[in-house]
């Protein structure tokens, strides 16, 4: 590799490992991520909630909407924690620690799935109306129809498009990943675009422009690494949204249908009108929600930090 | 070339030319505003491997002369006329790719403030490769040892290292090497530095200015120096050429811009420079005014408003630029020459 002059063999060369091509951008935000309190509090919730929704048919010997112990709930009382449900029942006798596990994992699969699918159409989209509009000329008209678009998307309530995109889908579980992520799509197009669109105007993309660099490599290789950052931090934010979402949809009764699959959000539903007897039943799966969001929010924040590069030291 | 400038601007090189802007004018204006002529009629030659000064105060049009060489003005809002012909072609009317593949490979340039001129996610090696790699047949590991072998010509210590680093790790003065090397990293025929060391200390300005002469002159690629800063002239350039509000108002050798100066402008600019040689407690004499004082050249010499040597004449007729054998001049009342006669000018 080099010849180290003198003067800096006292210091090892530690980054003499890192590869020339990519990675070393997420590699160093790893690196500063390790050493922020706020991320590891966070990947350490994520992680938890990650391996109780993978592992949850381990964690308790139940059926999710079982109902075993239905017999034991009278119209004004709900069995509390007792030896054998330590979270004691829900209000149709189906052991509360194994809905919560199992609700996790419904969470889970849908908050990714949705986020994903969210991410992967409004970063398309963001992408392609930012590189060209960031690019200006000829084709910038693809910009503005894109723009458009999107425009009409976001002036539609997310949550009258989703109940449309149920509607027409069906009420089951596809239709509401497709309908939480379809929601999602203006967001990271118009955040992508946007953040695109300012880096466009950076002095580094007119020094690229000077050395003669392509337009194509100029977008894919200068403006966007510089622009996903905030997007993908949304993306690690959305997957809090999309989780309350997921219950609101449920809550609206728009949500997965089978009493079998156990859902925060349709537990909260099922919660309030035994809240004065049993407030655990609508606080537990609040809290789950509350501290999920919470975990991806923490991490989120501390990923945006880690990626800045004005906050590197 | 035209008969206005002529062979006798400079003496005794190739009377090839490597790039030649002819009546190259800009006109900034959307529909609806007051149009700018921030370039007016501007001409000169750039010989190969010769050092070429545009010097002007803010807003004089230099910077813009020289994104309009490189084609990379915006095309909305932009009206450029005139020529500019590099290797037998107008690059004014060349298709954008064409423009791209020339930039870089023929024509490079080295922008003002190296903070913001790199990419600030892209490890440098990255970015001094993907020139390389771009216009020329290279792999990538070839291009990373000329990258490498380029950063330790333009004296930046463990170049290897900082092929990893990303811009923030390094400080301005190595940015501005960085980005020098990055422009000369092709070869290039002609660079275009616009005010390279402005953003810099003075004490790292002389260092960057001397990287920058020395691998113009090891590569013979000609320079076009944009600067406000006399001083950098007098170390880098053969000619000279003066910008006021747009137009040339004189241009000349270096040595006959310095030793004297007949253009009043060109005069004030000297005179604002603090010399070591002047007696003690002598003031400054700066041009007063600011360049915003300024007539349209329609109406007259748009550095009237500010000339220590302006006559009835300055704001009643528009001075051409003429050519005075050893200099051209664009002034009815030029400061006393030493032997040639002034009257000449004035006819």
């Amino acid at each position: 590799m080099s010849t180290p002059l003198p003067a800096d063999s006292a210091m090892p060369d530690i980054t003499m490992v890192e590869d020339l091509k990519g990675g070393g951008l997420w590699k160093g935000a790893f690196r500063r991520m390790r050493r922020n309190p706020t991320a590891i509090a966070g990947a350490l919730i994520i992680l938890v909630f990650v391996l109780i929704a993978i592992f949850a048919p381990l964690l308790t010997v139940y059926e999710p909407g079982s109902a075993a112990g239905a017999g034991q709930v009278t119209p004004t009382s709900v069995p509390g924690p007792s030896e054998d449900h330590w979270l004691g029942l829900d209000r149709f006798g189906s052991d509360m620690w194994t809905q919560m596990v199992f609700g996790a994992r419904q969470s889970l699969v849908y908050g990714v799935v949705s986020t994903a699918l969210g991410l992967t159409v409004g970063a398309l989209l963001g992408t392609l109306a930012g590189g060209f509009g960031a690019l200006g000329g000829r084709f910038s008209w693809i910009d503005t129809a894109i723009m458009r678009v999107v425009d009409i998307m976001l002036s539609i309530p997310s949550l009258l498009l989703a109940v449309s995109i149920a509607a027409v889908l069906g009420q089951n579980k596809y239709s509401v990943m497709i309908a939480i992520g379809v929601a999602q799509v203006p967001i990271f197009a118009r955040l992508l675009r946007g953040s695109m669109l300012g880096q466009g105007r950076s002095d580094y993309v007119l020094a690229a422009d000077a050395l003669g660099i392509r337009k194509s490599r100029i977008v894919m290789g200068h403006i966007l690494p510089n622009s996903i950052g905030p997007t993908i931090v949304q993306a690690t934010l959305n997957l809090a949204t999309a989780t309350i979402e997921v219950a609101a949809l449920s809550y609206l009764g728009l949500g997965e249908a089978d009493p079998a699959v156990a859902e925060w959000g349709r537990m909260l539903v099922a919660a309030q009108d035994r809240f004065d007897a049993a407030p655990r039943l609508a606080l537990l799966p609040g809290f789950a929600i509350a501290i999920t969001a919470l975990g991806f929010t923490l991490f989120g924040e501390a990923l945006r930090e880690a990626l800045d590069p004005r906050t590197r030291k | 070339m035209t008969v206005r400038t002529t062979t006798r601007r400079h003496q005794g090189g190739p009377t090839e030319v490597l790039l030649s802007v002819r009546d190259l004018s800009v006109t900034f204006g959307l529909r609806g505003q007051r149009a700018v002529n921030a370039v007016d009629a501007v001409s000169f030659d750039i010989r190969p491997g010769q050092h070429v000064g545009l010097v002007g105060e803010s807003g004089s049009g230099k910077s813009v002369t020289a994104l309009a060489v490189m084609g990379l003005l915006p095309k909305r809002g932009v009206k450029i006329s005139g020529e500019v012909s590099y290797g037998g072609r107008n690059l004014l009317t060349a298709g954008d790719s064409a423009m791209s593949s020339l930039r870089g490979r023929d024509i490079a340039m080295v922008f003002q403030d190296p903070m913001t001129s790199l990419n600030p996610v892209v490890p440098i090696g990255r970015q001094l490769t993907e020139v390389i790699v771009r216009h020329e047949k290279v792999g990538k590991a070839e291009a990373r040892d000329r990258a490498e072998a380029l950063l330790r010509k333009v004296g930046i210590p463990d170049p290897g290292r900082r092929l990893r680093e990303y811009p923030h790790q390094l400080s301005g003065g190595m940015r501005q090497r960085v980005l020098i090397a990055i422009a000369l990293a092709c070869e290039p025929k002609l660079l275009i530095a616009d005010e390279p060391t402005t953003a810099l200390d003075v004490t790292i300005q002389a260092q960057v200015l001397e990287v920058l002469k020395d691998l113009v002159t090891d590569t013979d690629a000609a320079l076009l120096m944009i600067t406000h800063d006399l001083g950098v002239v007098a170390g880098l350039c053969d000619e000279v050429n003066v910008m006021y509000s747009g137009r040339i108002v004189e241009a000349t050798s270096r040595g006959l811009l310095f030793g004297e100066p007949r253009h009043p402008y060109t005069g004030g600019l000297l005179e604002s420079i603090p010399r070591l040689d002047s007696p003690r407690g002598t003031p400054l004499r700066p041009i007063p005014g600011s360049p915003t004082q300024t007539i349209p050249w329609s109406e007259g010499c748009a550095f009237a408003p500010r000339c220590r040597n302006k006559i009835d004449r300055c704001t009643e007729a528009t001075p051409t630029l003429a050519d005075l054998g050893d200099r051209q001049l664009r002034c009815f009342n030029p400061l006393a020459a030493a032997d040639t006669s002034a009257e000449q000018v004035k006819a």
